[in-house]
């Protein structure tokens, strides 16, 4: 019997969530106002559910490290969000966004909770139509729908390319309105360093105030965790540079498991790198896929002359080019998900067909789309994301093909959380990227920012409660407790041994030798002899890193080496727990690609005899390996299949 | 489009201790950067060295580094986010410079910007204003559907037009009088445009006006360097529109 | 509607009504003095100037035109120290001659120097005509005897090439203000948008050249002919 409980309610999976929702505590308004939580992370999920706590009469203390809680990554997010609000009359449903995203996620997703976040997709709509999110729209003035990977439908909602930022300032602006009234107390240029633990309940955190250097103790009756995903672990992502696992991961060391860990999602559609001196990679968003053809050249000397720069993308004919997408999976195309296209893009580069001078990279021309639709339609929908890879490369994508390559993404891995997205720290909870709840081992695009809203607008809220009921006879929580002191020397403590090391190297070397090793054994492509040279390898780094690394500035300033510094210790074990869980997983499935487990045609193969559940991961300590426990995934609804694009 | 070695820059940068220090001009010479490298993987490239020579390596505000998050915040060779146009500094990339060339760079000036450490300064002035009012007062939960009430093309685009604004500051830099009207101007815009944010639009402007006055920025003298010098080239004619909002809803009370 | 004059936005309105108003006046004070060179006998412009002088509607309106000028320029200092308030720190490097016009970033320079020939103007002419009327030939014009305006301004100018030069000063000084602020008075107000922001900076540019080149037409004329 598993120690986890996921409190995943009985009966029918439509009725689930509204049975679980009559079925859990409400607390009242007068004890509300009583009622402490902290919200670290002001992205999508760390600010809707904020705004919305705060709305309910909770006092709310909210942080991000960020100068503003507008500027949490969520903004990046191009795209779109889905919904399953079928108001494109294609057929689509709340079943079929269910089905769509558990078989995207290659059946590792808990189906109550993914049928829920299909349940609550149209309410999200509407609350952000409300807010004032100035979504696409049609010349009848109602929403406008676009499709993205993995499905047959449209129901992707955008606001041109900016989705993610439109949708979060919809909820900073909400979290401003509280903010305003006093009901949220906001901590800007501060960064969560511990979490603190009284009597088995999380009761607060340690947070460094980033332009003192200050570290300071705040005190709550729930902590919600909505830090995003670990993907700066390998270094170039296209996550932001302030991007960090560091919250989750002293989460993770005080008692909270770990999920999934080993599945990262790399998006098929970025710029490829160039150089060593590159910082991060940006991304293209998927709905380029929508009107662009994915191709390398059929004939190797071509891709050599390419790479060579003797010809340009141009000079090559259409029956010498290979759409490759296209050929291999017919029925989905340019639009397979973003696991298959990448994986796809990898297998054509590694063969020789690469495009660019370091042949890692595919081409996505608009060519064909700009003749079918003209260049005005094309320039409608995409131009700020032309306009962008020009001024980043310098070539004009109207004229010649973009060049693309995969990129560390997102990460579906994340806390382990029940169905109240509570971890296994009572009181701790977890929403949005920093959880693994709803995207299983891939997730499509345009689900990140439907479940991070889908978690803080609607479900943290009601939850939380179930929680918070028990906690109304609890006072304020003192911030002199042991447990408070204890916590605050040890971030103290570590922070000046850091400080203290005064090596001969700065931290972005130690975390570009990581990325490598994480990229080359940990990536796209994992076997098991690999897994084990990057957990030694990382050993290694880690080692170097505790010895050499060297912190200029003061420990009581602004100081991003400091900050980097403290960001890079964690991903060391943050990048040494994926290679075990991916070690573990001895199956191909979404974003986790085993060599040992492939088809002949080079196709992923699940393995779901041996592998349907969830890894969830205990902390045992510095230096001790972790142990591993198995929520078993049980599928009532929907039947197991090999995922088949063709 | 092929990339070229720029052999030798020096780049005049401000440092400043903390808020309370005095600051000055520091210039630092960088060798062999490539014209592909971004203006912050210079930085970082510069200050990989400066750790190295022991040198305190010089802050300046980042995060995305895809010109959406609106963190960056560099004035070069005197213009906010450097001599491209339409992009953030993240985004500007060092093809834009001349071998041997002198880059100045300095933080925003603005009284209601204050330094915080060398390159780095305070922006929670916008925060403070858009809680003044930069919101449509709604709960989360009781809200009609999404297409109860149609809103012309237009309209949509016009308020998204509005909406692109990333809060960077480079508008309050640009001005002349450091003032943040484009800023408060796309907001009031985004939202009076749509006819969910126009049943509070008088409200919003008056008040979010108020609070940029409170805050120590300038007032608008319609030269237009904002619009100008905006990454998302945000135009003035919201701040024709903030104008009017303004006026009527003070006439109205 | 209290704050409506304090506001930045206010202060601006105020700005922007008087700049209105001393636009209609130029207009008006510009057709007049075209008569200047029309009509060499200096009859025109005598009739012009003495409908100025004896109209009641002028009379109200002249204290009123005091008051523009007067809250044009109180208040552009006003502004002027609000705003070089909020910039403590100048920048080393500044570098915006491709992102705004040098009109638009110098009004206050521009409108000193206005002040300056206006001081100048008024000595010349107002003062005179207004309070040492003795001073002045009269002229009889269709039967009315009126002052000779004329002779005053001509021979002004006929005797001095600096004033001429000065006059001509003032007239491209005039052009350049109002070529940002006639469209600017518009923004302000709010009367503005994405259709008439080019029509209205067109028809402000086509209005500042017609000011510049009208009135030092009008100095530039006496400097040829006599």
């Amino acid at each position: 019997m598993s120690i986890l409980n996921s409190k995943t309610p009985e009966g029918l999976l439509t009725e689930k969530w509204s049975r679980h929702k009559a079925g859990i505590k409400v607390v009242s308004p007068a004890n509300k106002r009583k009622l402490e939580v902290i919200v670290v992370g002001t992205g999508l999920g760390g600010a809707s559910a904020a705004a919305s706590l705060a709305e309910l009469g909770y006092k709310v203390k909210s942080f991000c490290y960020q100068d503003s809680p507008r500027r949490a990554h969520s903004i990046a997010a191009q795209g779109g969000i889905n919904a399953a609000k079928n108001y494109p009359n294609d057929n689509d449903s709340v079943f079929r966004l269910f089905y769509d995203t558990i078989k995207g996620g290659d059946y590792r997703a808990r189906e109550a909770n993914v049928y829920r976040l299909a349940e609550v997709s149209p309410n999200i709509i509407d609350q952000c139509v409300a807010q004032g999110v100035p979504f696409g729209r049609e010349y009848g003035g109602l929403l406008a729908n676009r499709s993205f990977g993995g499905v047959l439908v449209s129901r992707t909602f955008y606001a041109r390319g900016q989705t993610g930022q439109q949708l979060l300032i919809g909820a900073y602006q909400a979290l401003n309105r509280q903010i305003s009234m006093g009901n949220v107390e906001m901590y800007s240029r501060y960064e969560m360093l511990d979490v603190v633990i009284i009597d088995g309940k999380a009761r607060g955190i340690i947070a460094r105030d980033l332009v003192t250097g200050k570290i300071k103790r705040f005190g709550a009756h729930a902590v919600v965790v909505a830090t995003g995903g670990y993907g700066n672990v390998f270094f170039l992502s296209t996550n932001a540079m302030g991007s960090n696992g560091s919250a989750a991961w002293q989460c993770y060391k005080k008692g909270a498991f770990m999920a999934n860990p080993c599945f990262v999602q790399i998006h098929p559609t970025c710029i490829p790198v160039h150089g060593e001196q590159q910082s991060k990679l940006t991304l293209m968003s998927e709905s380029l896929r929508n009107d662009g053809r994915v191709w390398v050249p059929k004939k190797k000397e071509d891709a050599v002359k390419l790479q060579k720069g003797q010809i340009g993308p141009n000079d090559i004919p259409d029956e010498d080019r290979d759409f490759y997408l296209e050929r291999r999976y017919p029925s989905y195309g340019n639009l397979v998900p973003r696991d298959v296209a990448s994986r796809a893009a990898k297998e054509r580069c590694d063969a020789g067909f690469g495009v660019n001078s370091e042949g890692k990279a595919v081409f996505l021309d608009f060519k064909y789309a700009i003749e079918r639709l003209g260049r005005n339609v094309i320039e409608a929908r995409y131009g700020n994301l032309f306009q962008m890879y020009e001024k980043i490369t310098d070539a004009n994508p109207y004229v010649e093909p973009m060049m693309i390559y995969p990129a560390i993404h997102y990460s579906m891995g994340g806390t382990w959380v029940d169905y109240n997205l509570m971890t296994t720290i009572p009181g701790l909870y977890s929403i949005g990227e920093a959880n693994f709840s709803d995207h299983g081992a891939n997730r499509l695009g345009a689900s990140a920012l439907m479940q991070g809203l889908a978690d803080g607008y609607f479900i943290l809220p009601y939850t939380i409660g179930d929680y918070l009921a028990d906690e109304i006879m609890t006072p304020k929580t003192d911030t002199n407790a042991p447990e408070f002191v204890e916590a605050e020397k040890a971030v103290i403590n570590r922070l000046e041994k850091l400080f203290n090391i005064k090596g001969s190297k700065p931290v972005d070397y130690f975390h570009k030798k990581l990325g490598h090793i994480m990229w080359d054994y940990v990536g796209m492509s994992r076997n098991e002899e690999g897994l084990k040279k990057a957990i030694e390898l990382i050993k290694e780094v880690r080692e170097e890193f505790w010895k050499d690394v060297n912190i200029p500035g003061e420990l009581n300033n602004l100081n991003p080496e400091l900050e980097k510094a403290g960001r890079v210790a964690d991903f060391f074990d943050i990048g040494e727990l994926i290679a075990y869980d991916a070690l573990d997983r001895n199956e191909s499935c979404g974003g986790h690609f085993r060599e040992e487990s492939a088809t002949e045609e080079g196709e992923a193969k699940r393995n779901d005899d041996k592998y349907t559940y969830v890894s969830c991961w205990e902390y045992k300590g510095e230096g001790q390996e972790p142990v591993l426990h198995k929520e078993d995934l049980v599928f009532e609804n929907v039947k197991l299949s090999q995922r088949s694009y063709k | 489009m092929a990339d070229k070695i720029l052999k030798k820059l020096n780049i005049k940068v401000w440092r400043q201790k903390n808020a309370a220090g005095k600051g000055r001009f520091e210039t630092y010479t960088i060798e062999n950067i490539s014209t592909g490298t971004s203006f912050l993987e210079m930085m970082d490239i510069l200050n990989n060295k400066l750790i190295e020579k022991g040198i305190d390596p010089i802050a300046f505000d980042h995060d995305c580094r895809e010109g959406i998050c609106g963190t960056c915040s560099l004035y070069i060779n005197g213009h906010p986010h450097g001599p491209d146009t339409e992009v953030t500094t993240c985004q500007l990339h060092m093809r834009k410079f001349k071998e041997g060339e002198t880059i100045t760079v300095e933080p925003w000036r603005a009284a209601a910007f204050p330094v915080i450490k060398d390159l780095i300064v305070d922006r929670s002035a916008f925060d403070k204003i858009l809680q003044a009012g930069g919101f449509i007062s709604v709960n989360t939960g009781g809200v009609p559907d999404a297409n109860v009430i149609p809103v012309a093309y237009e309209d949509a685009e016009e308020a998204m037009d509005a909406a692109a604004c990333i809060g960077c500051g480079a508008c309050v830099a640009a001005c002349k009088n450091s003032s943040a009207m484009l800023f408060v101007s796309a907001k009031v815009s985004h939202l009076a445009k749509l006819p969910q944010g126009k049943v509070e639009a008088k409200k919003r402007a008056n008040n979010m006006v108020a609070k940029m006055d409170e805050l120590g920025f300038g007032g608008c003298t319609n030269t237009g360097d904002c619009e100008a010098e905006c990454p998302k080239s945000i135009s003035i004619t919201n701040i024709a529109r903030l104008n009017r909002e303004y006026i009527v809803s003070c006439l109205s009370k | 509607m209290s704050s409506i004059l304090t506001a930045s936005i206010g202060r601006k309105l105020l700005m922007s009504i008087t700049g209105l108003f001393l636009i209609s006046f130029i207009t008006v004070h510009l057709a007049i003095n075209l008569s200047l060179v029309l009509d060499d006998s200096g009859k025109l412009f005598n009739m012009g100037a003495n409908f100025m002088a004896t109209n009641p509607v002028i009379k109200i309106i002249e204290p009123l035109l005091g008051l523009g000028f007067l809250i044009h320029i109180l208040w552009s200092l006003n502004i002027g120290y609000q705003n070089w308030k909020a910039r403590p720190v100048r920048y080393q490097k500044t570098s915006l001659s491709k992102s705004s016009t040098w009109a638009s970033r110098n009004m206050l320079i521009l409108g000193t120097l206005l002040f300056v020939f206006l001081i100048i103007h008024v000595i010349n002419f107002f003062l005179v005509i207004k309070f040492n009327p003795h001073l002045m030939y009269t002229v009889t014009v269709n039967g009315i005897e009126m002052e000779d305006t004329y002779t005053l301004v001509a021979s002004l100018f006929k005797d001095s090439i600096a004033y001429c030069i000065l006059y001509i000063l003032g007239g491209l000084l005039l052009g350049l203000h109002l070529s940002h602020g006639f469209w600017s008075a518009f923004q302000t107000l709010g009367l503005n948008n994405k259709y008439w922001m080019k029509r209205l900076q067109v028809i402000g540019r086509i209005y500042a050249i017609l000011v510049a080149i009208g009135f030092s037409a009008i100095p530039l004329y006496f400097i040829i002919k006599f």
